[in-house]
């Protein structure tokens, strides 16, 4: 078995003071999704940033056998790791055509993957991003990860505060991008998860409390309730509650 | 009428000036969070460089002003850029010390003009041109006000450019408003911080030049008196935000003309107030990010 | 444990050791001690207890900027405004009206309250940068109204101080030491209530509203209210140390409206260490007598013989003291409090354990 692209040990991090990490440790193979699941509040997406070293953080982060816990953030992206952060973050005062074009880092980005997969982001090119709705602009953050030949994917929750459709359109287009890069996906969406993951990792209080095969925990409806206060078919519509 | 016409333009050309300044202390700030207190000293120094050339060029020449303005451009920048290298980029991510040290170096700055060219004023000279007058509209114009206005317009139409059509620019339009995702995109932002300082140096050096020309003197603390009217105006227009500044510069300048002439010279207690007036109704300024 | 590990670790050493220092400067006008270089003669002569004198006037006005933007994180540019109120204000009160020493002081110390309250409610309606920014502007708005209006001001030349009204004991050279006494217990007064401050429920608040305002917001306390009354302490502990300030100098000059001295007074409190109340006592001794003799040492044989790329820049004492705080900033960032407990703790572990009562948390 080749050893995992990415190797957490013992992370701990905290953001203005507050341990926000505690000890979370898990790893994500060279294919597939690994979904990293929670409570809201529990470190989920301090994880996500501490390993991108956005935040303070301490521990082991290895990502293709490399330490990158004392790195700083744009080297780290640059070793080849797309990010998709909570809530969107695209640059509002900027277009769809700019935003997309800052991200490109590949001296031969993948644009015509994206225009294959983001056909409205090309129509749309000249609009400012501020002014997309939530999933258009949802669009422009996966598309700024698929645009470069990455090693692995840091997706946040992308299907938050979406509809139903959109939700899909976007699950369709992680399913394809995970056909050639490995993911770690934070997603409350449970159907989602169902759909994507062959792995999960549960975080609860800043630990790490659980980890192993995705259907395991899944078809559990007991772990499920404990782990995430919801029931294991439940979970596609809480998290939808607030939908665009 | 020719009144009005004149306090208009005049305030313009005032307006010109805080631009220059206050153009580079916004975008710095937008980026960087860094509120610089060492900018009117890129000013200075820009005023003096200019000034020494044409005391070497003999003094009424146009090919000596526009020598002055570029070599003045030049020392602004490399200040501006010696200062982020070795004072600013060591305090990556310390905040209050970054400003702290902006405060020290004005400090320091100043007396070391002091040290070298005195206390007191030195004259400036320019081409005959900008001592005339012209008339407008019935109103007589002071001809320089005019070269501080056109100079100001290319400068704003330049910055336009190269944040709209370049890479830098377009990094730079990113970090102001979101700093930490433009290194997650897997940029360097540091190399846009000593390039935004080199840009607002060229400008206050450019800036200082010219000025030296409309108060008609080069001192040690010609920065100084410049930078809080340039502070005044970036809060107004925004901080963060380049049509906010040029906008703030030409209000708060024409308003401060007004004032003067209308209201017994309280020219300068009016610009505080509107600063005060405009902070409380906007806490972020006209166009600004949130500060 | 032995007596001087024991002194090492408890809080109360900096009270007693404090303590002692003031006995000590009590004495000094009837001492004849000289520290050459430092003091500019025997610490009997007026000269030297005017120094001093203001040594410690600087020292409570950092403390009173302390209580502002090291206690209540407040960055305020506008500090010399409420300092300059009371020198300018009691200047101009001796000078227009017929009140004595007291009932002027009185009303000034009123006006200050009322202006201090009503520019602090203003300004606070905004945070940050904004805030700076706004202090800043009434700061300046002031400096003009100064230089404006010369025939009540003096403008350019500063206020001179009307006697008439004012005790024999504090007029006059021979009568410096009078006010070297003043300004201690001065001192020793705005220490006292800025430790009060810091310690009171008030104070505590004010800290936890520094920190994260809104976890403030959420127990029901409204961080305004506390704001608005660390800055009017402060403002009108300024303004107090500026009518002694007034009475020490027989004067005031426009030079303390500026934003400019605000700015001083800051570097004295970063080099005293924020947060940190000896620190600024000590940051402000040093920067007075530094800002005294660096003109001195200028002038001095010494730098004058240098070849011209040092002597320049070292004659001016502004550039050495401004290097310094660079140096200060990029090196020690806790400034002298920070080199001293450090000090401390490596030579007792034990220092490292118990809290630091006047120590706040950046």
């Amino acid at each position: 078995m080749k050893p995992p692209i990415l190797r957490v040990d013992h992370l701990r991090a905290t953001v203005a003071g507050q341990q926000v990490v505690e000890d979370v440790s898990l790893e994500v193979g060279t294919t597939g999704v690994t979904a990293l699941l929670g409570r809201n509040g529990v470190g989920k997406t301090s994880t996500i940033k501490a390993i991108l070293g956005l935040i303070e953080r301490n521990g082991l982060i290895e990502f293709d056998g490399e330490r990158i816990d004392r790195e700083q953030t744009h080297r780290i992206v640059r070793r080849g790791i797309g990010y998709v952060p909570e809530d969107r973050e695209v640059f509002s005062k900027l277009t769809v055509a700019e935003n997309l074009r800052l991200a490109e880092r590949d001296l031969t980005p993948n644009r015509a993957l994206v225009e294959e997969i983001f056909p409205d982001l090309t129509a749309r090119g000249q609009q400012a991003a501020g002014t997309l709705s939530g999933g258009q602009q949802q669009m422009v953050s996966l598309a700024r990860a698929l645009l470069n030949t990455n090693r692995l994917l840091l997706v946040d929750e992308p299907t938050k505060g979406l509809a139903p459709k959109i939700v899909a359109e976007v699950s369709d287009a992680l399913a394809r991008a995970a056909t050639t890069v490995p993911i770690l996906l934070v997603e409350q969406n449970l159907q989602v998860v169902r759909q994507l993951a062959e792995t999960v990792v549960v975080v609860e209080g800043g630990r790490t409390v659980y980890s192993g095969a995705a259907h395991e925990l899944l078809d559990n409806d007991e772990l499920v309730m404990r782990f995430l206060g919801v029931h294991a078919a439940d979970g596609a519509e809480q998290h939808q509650e607030g939908a665009q | 009428m020719s009144t009005i016409v004149l306090l208009l333009v005049t305030g313009l050309g005032l307006g010109a000036l805080y631009f220059l300044v206050a153009s580079g202390l916004s975008l710095i700030y937008g980026l960087m969070d860094v509120l610089n207190f060492a900018h009117g000293s890129f000013l200075t120094i820009g005023a003096f460089a200019g000034y020494e050339l044409s005391r070497l060029l003999g003094g009424d020449s146009w090919w000596t002003l526009i020598a002055s303005m570029i070599l003045g451009a030049l020392v602004g920048a490399l200040a501006a850029t010696a200062t982020e290298l070795l004072l600013i980029r060591p305090l990556y991510k310390r905040l209050i010390e970054q400003v702290l040290v902006t405060v020290g170096l004005a400090l320091a700055s100043v007396a070391l003009f002091e040290g070298i060219w005195g206390t007191d004023a030195l004259f400036t000279q320019g081409p005959a041109f900008l001592s005339g007058t012209t008339e407008i509209l019935g109103a007589r114009i002071p001809n320089d006000r005019f070269l501080y206005i056109i100079v100001a317009a290319l400068v704003l139409i330049g910055l336009i450019a190269f944040l709209k059509f370049t890479r830098y620019g377009l990094i730079i339009r990113a970090g102001v408003e979101n700093r930490s995702m433009v290194t997650a995109l897997g940029i360097d932002v540091r190399k846009a911080f000593t390039l935004v300082f080199a840009i607002g140096g060229a400008a206050a050096g450019l800036g200082g030049v010219l000025a030296s020309h409309y108060f008609g003197y080069v001192s040690p603390q010609l920065g100084g008196t410049l930078l809080i009217f340039a502070f005044i105006v970036t809060v107004i227009g925004g901080l963060g935000s380049l049509a906010g500044a040029a906008i703030a510069s030409v209000v708060v300048a024409v308003f401060q003309q007004f004032a003067n002439f209308y209201l017994g010279g309280t020219g300068d207690l009016v610009v505080v107030l509107l600063l005060a007036g405009v902070l409380l109704v906007r806490p972020s300024g006209l166009l600004g990010k949130k500060a | 444990m032995k007596l001087i590990d024991k002194a090492k670790a408890s809080s109360a050493t900096p009270w007693v050791v404090g303590g002692a220092l003031v006995a000590l400067f009590a004495v000094l006008p009837f001492l004849n001690i000289m520290i050459p270089g430092v003091l500019p003669g025997p610490t009997y002569t007026p000269g030297t207890l005017q120094v001093l004198a203001l040594c410690m006037l600087y020292s409570s006005l950092a403390l009173s900027y302390h209580v502002i933007f090291s206690t209540a994180g407040l960055l305020s540019f506008g500090h010399a405004l409420y300092f300059a109120v009371g020198a300018y204000g009691l200047g101009i009160v001796l000078q227009e009206t017929e009140f004595e020493l007291l009932p002027a002081i009185g009303l000034t110390i009123a006006a200050a309250i009322i202006i201090a309250g009503l520019i602090g409610a203003v300004s606070l309606r905004v945070t940050g940068i904004s805030f700076a920014m706004v202090t800043l502007a009434f700061a300046q708005a002031g400096s003009v109204l100064v230089s404006r209006n010369s025939h009540i001001t003096g403008g350019e030349e500063g206020l001179r101080l009307s006697i008439e009204h004012v005790p024999s004991f504090l007029i006059g050279v021979m009568n410096t030491r009078n006010l070297y006494w003043i300004a201690l217990l001065l001192l020793i007064i705005v220490f006292l209530i800025v430790t009060w401050f810091e310690r009171s429920r008030a104070g505590h608040v004010v800290v936890a509203t520094r920190e994260n305002e809104l976890r403030v917001r959420v127990i029901g306390i409204r961080p305004f209210v506390v704001k608005h009354l660390a800055f009017v302490i402060g403002a009108t502990l300024a303004a107090v140390v500026g009518m002694l300030y007034l009475l020490l100098q027989s004067g005031a000059a426009p030079r303390i409206t500026t934003p400019d001295f605000t700015l001083t007074i800051l570097v004295i409190v970063v080099l005293g260490g924020v947060g940190s109340r000896w620190g600024v006592v000590v940051g402000a001794i040093i920067y007075t007598i530094l800002d005294q003799r660096l003109t001195t040492l200028s002038g001095s044989e010494i730098i004058q013989d240098l070849p011209a790329i040092l002597r320049i820049p070292l004659s001016e004492p502004l550039f050495i003291l401004g290097t310094l705080f660079i140096l200060v900033v990029i090196f020690l960032p806790g400034g002298l409090a920070g080199v001293a407990r450090r000090a401390t703790v490596r030579s007792n572990p034990l220092r490292e354990v118990e809290a630091q009562p006047d120590e706040v948390k950046q």
